[in-house]
């Protein structure tokens, strides 16, 4: 059929059974959004900034599993969601991100809201696109979609003209992609999974090391079933949390830069690591030399250059993960479980020694407590989005995840602003579930104008602010590394949240005391409508344990003793 | 410290716009160097050769072919380990130096005088990058006014 531009751009989200677009309207983007009000195969969610609406897309994409779609227009529009581009990049997250350009005959022209988009989306995209003709667009977009969800997944922009999008041409998506030059490699190689169940057979201390890209594939369930058959302890990454429950017996913890003691001690004593979709990330290492410095590293990923990139691979896998782990489970035989039963009881023995913890306070509550508060009151019930910062870290710490997708994060950019508009994603993808963003109080302000999006759309989330008055994660570097000097830091000067929520139509709380925080949650929930609830927590406290930047995995600072709860 | 070598790594891209961009962008953001680059379309396909001579460690070198693969529009990764290098330089000389001289060197380099002019002289050589270093280094006395290098361009054996 023959249709334009701008038709086929909803034709095409239609044929990709997209539910939900996040977007902002502007010059160069009209002629599409003028479809958009005459269509309705997909509802349009409007937020206030362009940010937002590309992290909305990603806490939709992450919470769904399927490929998260923003729309922007040109210029600053596009250069606002840069942040957004970064951040999904980071975290592997499938997205099309679709934005205005100036008139094919104006680009190149410093035009009004002209920028270089491409050139810009280049460095933080997995792939991008100028569309030069209407009759690119099924094929580009096509192309988009189906690059954006497979082999490692990521963010894919597609650039297009204003006079593209009016122009007419013939438009079929019922066509068979060509991409000869993008072929990922799925299936693992046999003789390589049958070498590294060898491996696995043989070693005494072997631990998982399970990585985000296991969400990614959605390859939780068998991941499980594999741990659960080889009884083989498992630590997690920060992106990984919910990939084994939280009460599961072989799930150590969380491992890294705050990961808990047993964590990183069974990481750094194993004889064989298990890294599946995990990439090696510095603030999960620590110093790398030291990092599991006597152990074999059977390493699964899908993408063969975050394999032996920082850590010597003995067992490269190149693969899905869902694949490789499936056809692990087939030779499952040969590993036996009770070999390992003395190796269990090291790790049990670090955490009875420094289990993960914080000191309870009478005056003022301590915002890991708010953390487990929400765990132990909603616990499945509810999807769990973070800013970044101190919260960020607790949240990952102390919540009780118990399924994958549960947990939307920030974790390669360690994106400030993240959180209230993921939520919102993560609340039209999963309207069954509470969804709570945890923030803190310099977190909230980078994207609170979303306050506006949830009221007019009645997306009910609960933001938790856990305010402490300061910068915390920055702070509390500065507290131990740079002499207490708290160089901007102190935000002892902040706006009145719970007028600010009511400013906007939605409501606020602030409280002081676990009674006023229990009924404030409650309320919430009931009232059913975007919520502050700010708790003025402890100031001082500090994430710990903590591995100072650049230090071994081994070598924590721990939590002081004295009455630990 | 590991050590750092040289090497020439070929890529077949599809030809399309930007995709020279996506090869450099790729380089300067994870920090790697490039030596020579050279870039012209294979013959009766929709395809482009570069050959790219850098340089790195062992693991460096690694992850540049692998980064290169991750790239849509690239087909293959060549990264060369027993291979036919050439490169091609010109040169232009005051015609008033010595011609019959700087002629057989020339040769001498598989190259020859192409241009000869009023007032300048022009010269080619096409050879292996370190030889014609050295032709550079055995012309200065005739005091050069300009050299260009192609940049290198391989096949394996």
């Amino acid at each position: 059929m023959q249709i334009s531009g701008a038709q086929m751009v909803i034709e095409a989200l239609i044929a990709e059974e997209v539910t939900t677009v996040f977007g902002y309207p502007g010059g160069a983007i009209m002629n599409v959004y003028d479809e958009i009000y005459k269509q309705d195969g997909f509802q349009h969610i409007l937020t206030r900034h362009e940010q937002a609406a590309i992290h909305a897309a990603e806490g939709y994409s992450k919470a769904s599993g399927k490929v998260g779609v923003a729309m922007i227009t040109s210029g600053p529009g596009f250069t606002n969601a840069v942040t957004g581009l970064a951040d999904a990049y980071m975290d592997s997250i499938p997205m099309v991100v679709i934005s205005g350009q100036v008139p094919m005959s104006l680009i190149g022209t410093d035009a009004f809201q002209e920028i270089d988009a491409v050139g810009i989306s280049r460095s933080c995209t997995k792939h991008n696109y100028l569309v030069t003709c209407a009759a690119d667009l099924p094929r580009v977009l096509k192309e988009a979609f189906h690059i954006a969800a497979t082999g490692r997944p990521g963010p894919v922009h597609v650039d297009i003209p204003k006079d593209v999008t009016a122009e007419i041409a013939e438009f079929n998506y019922d066509i068979e992609l060509n991409l000869e030059t993008y072929k990922p490699h799925v299936k693992g190689n046999p003789r390589q999974i049958k070498k590294a169940i060898q491996a696995i057979a043989d070693a005494k201390r072997p631990l998982f090391y399970l990585g985000g890209g296991i969400i990614n594939a959605n390859a939780a369930y068998e991941v499980r079933d594999f741990v659960h058959k080889t009884g083989i302890p498992a630590v997690e990454t920060f992106m990984a949390r919910g990939t084994l429950s939280y009460d599961d017996e072989l799930l150590v913890g969380m491992l890294g830069m705050h990961g808990s003691y047993a964590s990183n001690m069974a990481m750094s004593e194993t004889d064989l690591v298990i890294a599946l979709g995990a990439r090696f990330d510095d603030r999960v290492t620590g110093k790398l030399s030291e990092f599991a410095k006597n152990a074999g590293v059977i390493h699964v990923d899908i993408d063969p250059a975050s394999i032996s990139k920082l850590v010597n691979a003995d067992y490269p896998i190149v693969g899905d993960v869902k694949n490789v782990v499936n056809d692990m489970l087939a030779q499952v035989d040969k590993i036996d479980s009770k070999k390992y039963a003395s190796w269990r009881d090291v790790i049990n023995n670090f955490e009875k020694l420094h289990p993960l913890a914080y000191h309870e306070d009478t005056d003022r509550i301590k915002p890991q407590w708010v953390i487990e508060r929400v765990g132990e009151l909603l616990g499945d019930d509810a999807n769990i989005s973070t800013d970044v910062g101190q919260h960020q870290m607790w949240s990952g710490q102390f919540y009780p995840f118990t399924r994958p997708r549960q947990f939307i994060s920030s974790g390669g950019l360690g994106t400030m602003g993240f959180g209230f508009p993921a939520a919102m994603g993560v609340k039209a993808a999963s309207p069954e579930k509470t969804s709570i963003n945890f923030t803190g109080d310099g977190s909230i302000l980078m994207n609170c104008q979303e306050l506006m999006t949830a009221v007019e759309k009645k997306i009910p989330v609960i933001n938790i602010i856990l305010n402490n008055n300061f910068l915390g994660m920055v702070r509390q570097w500065q507290t131990l590394f740079y002499d207490k000097r708290h160089s901007e830091t102190d935000l002892s000067v902040q706006p009145d949240f719970v007028k600010l929520a009511e400013a906007f139509g939605g409501i606020g709380y602030r409280v002081k005391t676990k009674e006023e925080f229990d009924a404030a949650l409650k309320d919430a929930i009931e009232k059913n409508i975007v919520a502050f609830i700010e708790v003025i927590v402890e100031r001082m406290e500090n994430v710990m344990p903590m591995v100072p930047a650049g230090g071994s995995l081994f070598n924590m600072m721990l939590l002081e003793k004295k009455g630990a709860k | 410290m590991e050590t750092s070598e040289r090497r020439v790594i070929s890529v077949i891209v599809i030809n399309e716009s930007s995709v020279l961009s996506r090869i450099t962008d790729l380089f300067s953001a994870r920090g790697y160097n490039i030596t020579s680059l050279t870039v012209a379309p294979i013959p009766e396909s929709k395809y482009s050769r570069l050959t790219i001579v850098t340089s790195g460690s062992v693991r460096v070198i690694e992850q540049i072919t692998k980064q290169l693969h991750k790239l849509i529009p690239v087909l293959k990764v060549y990264e060369h380990e027993d291979l036919v290098e050439k490169e091609m330089s010109m040169v232009k000389f005051p015609a008033s130096e010595n011609i019959a001289d700087i002629s057989t060197l020339c040769e001498a380099y598989n190259g020859k005088i192409v241009n000869v002019g009023e007032n300048v002289i022009i010269v080619m050589i096409a050879d292996e990058p370190k030889r014609i270093e050295n032709f550079l280094k055995l012309i200065k006395r005739y005091n050069p006014k300009e050299i260009v290098r192609s940049g290198a361009v391989a096949l394996e054996r």
